[in-house]
């Protein structure tokens, strides 16, 4: 049974019953993530999407308040019309994940989803200012603000950003925006290997030019980017945005700077666009329905490494893998069969690099017998086990949504 | 004045067996207890409160940090952590049953890696010397605090500390990748680390500004940047607060985003030029310090637009800096403010509310009000991008009607930032300084939340206790404590 309120007392008083009860709920807003991470086994389920609309727009102080259920289309309009937008560049995972595309801001805040921009600009959590939220206990709570810099008191924003429902119900946030950049390009290098292609994008970022995308794409997967085919090979790429004259100025500039990776294209406004929202998405992957998704981040150098690794292990089962680097090979996309060998494989390579990993998407069944990310060390799980409980004392919000067992509250 | 929870009468007993217990397990001289010794301790950058803490000790590794923390801890002895002690609003500031925890003996850089974009540094290592060890290769570390020069790493994570360019760059927590943390009971745990965006609960982002409360940090992964081709300042002067707060509203809206935008008023440009001869104008009411970066082309496309809109508000003057050297004047006056404020009053009180910018002139007019009624002069210079505040307010700490005045006008002030809709520190952190004023920014439950997750972390509420969270005591209590000189014991 679902429910979806219209008001944020209304869903304080909504979780309050659940409390009472001690009923578990999934928490969701348009259940177009609901593939990703573990499964929720909860009779009664709690939706946001009825919590709609911008509360507060203050385009001059780059502020911008919006109640959970605003879906992304409609706040990301707002902005445009005064020439501003989200500054993680929040994906749109619904053709991967099989979702309508109507998410909303709180589903993107709830799982601090950002895209290409995050590694110049920030993740979606860098720009969460303020939150208004109902937790376990059906308290409904504000934590931040509606400006720009604030330490007082401890940041629960960020703790709440990326909770995916398991510490509160979102039911509003405030996040900082950027005015939209003037013009955008890219240089695109063809036919390096992943080894150079993250040295060159190592280039790209380390250089004064505020390149503010950079990705790898394997020739096989580059040819299925209408954008890009036309390149042949592999192709690198780095982004430029920002006002007009300083895009040609500092593209001719990193041009010049990665001429010892080869003569660099410049694709144009529209063709950045385009690729670069192909490449937010994870749609150079071109997984098919079956395949199992994983994102490893891990220092960008390393990015190679993981790729090579799970190509080996993968062949050696006899599957093949898909992958690409977003990130400057900080990201890995990767996409292969269902199975739990193939997560081992996943999992051991970005252990072995120091990164981390996300199975991203699979059969629910195995995204409910598997880890769907790294588990925590003892003492650390213990501490979130208590801070789950600080907030959800009776467990019922998103159960199992993040681990299984873990941060339920049985260890406090 | 503040109150602190009463010490602890059996440790303070059992002084010279918790001394002994820390000397085993630190070497000889990173173990203070004569009372000289301990007296630099005593306070931090909010000197207007003292207390000589029980014991200061001084590891120089991670494993003896966790030692300390573990002992500490079977003890059940409070800690005090401490970076360079430059805290404004008295995170720092000791208890007398506590042992403080100083870090600045971890002072070394463990890796710096040019190509991923990131250095490790010990907690102790100063913020300008992150920038310092990176600059010849033309990479910086970005987040600014204006103690800089002595704030050390560890503190600017504890206090998620900001600077002058956080409007572009962002404050500390937006600079970091990851931690090595040291719990109550003296585990040692990695957070995060030389990749984005850990998976699961965001730890890192929550105990960036935790203020001493959760954990400490011993060793830290930051983020570090290739600096920009150039940089170049421009002063604007107007002859009222209300056109330069418009014009601040109309760069940002035209989608330029300065690396700086400051905003200074009559009184802080005047003790300002007096210190830095900088050539700020001294017939303004407010002026304003823009700085923009990239080459000088670049400089020359982005101060030209912002000069246009400047011009659109009818200034006093408009100066763009010719050169380097300029820039850097024009910054002089700007980054020696407090210490200018400081040349004219023999105290100052410095707050740190922040203000949605559109409320500017409001609040100002009413500052000036408040200053005018109590008598005490106030300086203002503003973080005017990011809306954050800082009304230096001028005392005599010689007199203690002054400084009771100071308090008040301090407390006032803030009370009127969250009352437009800001709060209470944009950067200085609550420490004991804005301690009792958490009320007016949150809800009894809004601050219960945030004491169970203390409790997550620190069940027994040893570490830095008696700052953030407002003391559960009755009000009598404290207002009888605050006309007391010296930190005043409650339970």
């Amino acid at each position: 049974m679902m429910l979806a309120p219209a008001t944020e007392l209304e869903m304080a008083e909504a979780v309050l019953a659940a409390h009472d009860r001690s009923e578990p709920v999934w928490v969701h807003g348009r259940e177009t993530k609901k593939a990703m991470m573990r499964p929720v086994q909860a009779a009664r389920s709690l939706s946001t999407r009825n919590l709609t609309g911008v509360t507060l727009y203050s385009p001059s102080e780059l502020i911008v308040s919006a109640r959970a259920g605003t879906l992304i289309s409609d706040l990301e309009a707002t902005l445009a019309a005064q020439g501003q937008h989200l500054i993680a560049e929040p994906p749109d995972f619904s053709a991967l994940l099989g979702s309508t595309p109507d998410q909303t801001i709180g589903g993107v805040v709830a799982t601090n989803l950002s895209g290409p921009r995050r590694i110049a600009w920030g993740a979606m959590r860098d720009h969460v200012m303020g939150l208004r939220f109902v937790n376990g206990s059906g308290e409904l709570l504000h934590m931040g603000g509606r400006v720009l810099k604030n330490v007082t008191g401890l940041d629960v924003c960020k703790l709440l950003t990326g909770s995916h429902g398991t510490l509160g119900v979102i039911t509003e946030v405030t996040l900082k925006v950027l005015p939209m950049p003037e013009r955008r390009a890219t240089l695109a290098l063809a036919g390096l290997d992943p080894v150079q292609g993250t040295a060159a994008l190592s280039a790209a970022l380390g250089s004064p030019y505020a390149v503010s995308g950079a990705a790898y794409i394997p020739a096989a997967l580059a040819a299925t980017v209408p954008a890009l085919s036309w390149m042949g090979g592999s192709v690198t790429l780095a982004r430029i945005e920002d006002f007009a004259p300083s895009v040609v100025y500092r593209a001719d500039r990193l041009r010049a700077d990665l001429a010892g990776f080869g003569n660099a294209e410049l694709l144009d406004d529209g063709a950045t666009r385009a690729v670069w929202a192909s490449i937010r998405d994870a749609q150079p992957l071109q997984a098919t329905p079956g395949q199992a998704i994983w994102r490893v981040s891990v220092r960008p150098s390393a990015g190679p490494a993981v790729a090579a690794s799970v190509q080996a292990a993968f062949a050696q089962a006899g599957f093949g893998a898909s992958w690409f680097f977003d990130w400057g090979g900080g990201l890995v996309w990767i996409a292969g069969p269902a199975n739990e060998a193939a997560h081992d494989a996943v999992r051991a390579a970005a252990i072995r690099t120091g990164g981390t990993w996300t199975l991203v998407r699979a059969p629910d069944a195995l995204r409910t017998a598997l880890a769907v990310i790294p588990p925590e060390p003892p003492a650390l799980a213990r501490i979130s086990a208590r801070v789950k409980t600080a907030f959800d004392p009776r467990s019922i919000l998103n159960p199992g949504r993040i681990r299984a067992g873990h941060a339920e509250g049985e260890a406090a | 004045m503040i109150v602190q929870h009463a010490p602890k009468a059996d440790i303070l007993a059992r002084r010279e067996q918790i001394l002994a217990g820390l000397r085993r397990i630190l070497p000889e001289t990173g173990v203070i207890g004569e009372a000289l010794r301990l007296k630099p301790y005593e306070t931090d950058g909010l000197a207007a409160y003292r207390q000589p803490p029980l014991a200061v000790a001084l590891p120089e590794t991670t494993e003896q940090v966790a030692a300390v923390m573990a002992f500490c801890h079977a003890e059940g002895v409070r800690v005090v952590p401490r970076g360079a002690g430059t805290s404004l609003s008295g995170g720092a500031l000791p208890m007398e049953d506590a042992v403080v925890l100083g870090l600045m003996r971890m002072n070394r850089i463990l890796e710096i890696d040019y190509a991923d974009r990131l250095a490790v540094v010990q907690a102790g290592v100063t913020n300008i010397g992150i920038t310092n060890a990176v600059h010849e290769r033309g990479f910086f570390y970005a987040p600014d605090p204006s103690s800089q020069l002595a704030c050390m790493i560890g503190g600017n994570v504890m206090m998620n500390s900001g600077g002058a360019h956080c409007l572009r760059y962002g404050v500390t927590a937006n600079n970091l990748l990851g931690l090595k943390v040291v719990t109550v009971d003296g585990q040692i745990l990695e957070i995060g680390g030389a990749h984005c965006d850990a998976a699961g609960l965001d730890w890192l982002g929550l105990i960036t500004g935790s203020e001493g409360q959760l954990v400490l940090a011993t060793e830290v992964t930051v983020r570090i940047l290739r600096s920009p081709e150039g940089q170049r300042a421009m002063l604007a002067a107007f002859d009222g607060t209300e056109v330069a707060g418009q014009c601040v509203d109309a760069i940002i809206s035209s989608g330029i985003i300065p690396v700086a935008l400051e905003f200074m008023d009559r009184p802080c440009i005047h003790a300002c030029e007096a210190f830095a001869h900088a050539g700020y104008p001294m017939d303004a009411e407010a002026m304003l310090i823009i700085e923009v970066e990239g080459s000088v082309a670049e400089q020359d496309e982005l101060l030209g637009r912002i000069k246009d809109i400047c011009r659109r508000f009818k200034p006093l003057s408009l100066k763009v800096s010719g050169s380097a050297e300029e820039s850097a004047a024009i910054w002089k006056g700007r980054k020696g403010a407090f210490g200018a404020v400081g040349r004219i009053s023999p105290d100052y009180l410095c707050m740190d509310g922040t203000i949605p910018t559109s409320r500017l002139p409001e609040v100002l007019r009413r500052i000036g009000e408040m200053s005018a009624a109590c008598g005490l002069g106030v300086a203002n210079v503003f973080h005017a991008g990011d809306g954050n505040l800082h009304p230096l307010i001028m005392f005599d700490a010689n007199d203690p009607v002054s400084f009771h005045k100071a308090e008040t006008l301090g407390a006032d002030i803030l009370k009127l930032c969250v009352e437009v809709g800001g709060c209470l520190t944009g950067e200085h952190g609550v420490g004991v300084e804005k301690r009792d004023l958490m009320n007016v920014q949150f809800t009894e439950p809004e601050l219960d939340q945030q004491r169970r997750i203390k409790s997550a972390f620190d069940p027994a509420w040893l570490l830095n206790p008696s700052k953030v969270f407002p003391l559960k005591l009755p009000p009598e209590a404290l207002e009888a404590a605050r006309h007391s000189a010296v930190p005043m014991a409650a339970e």
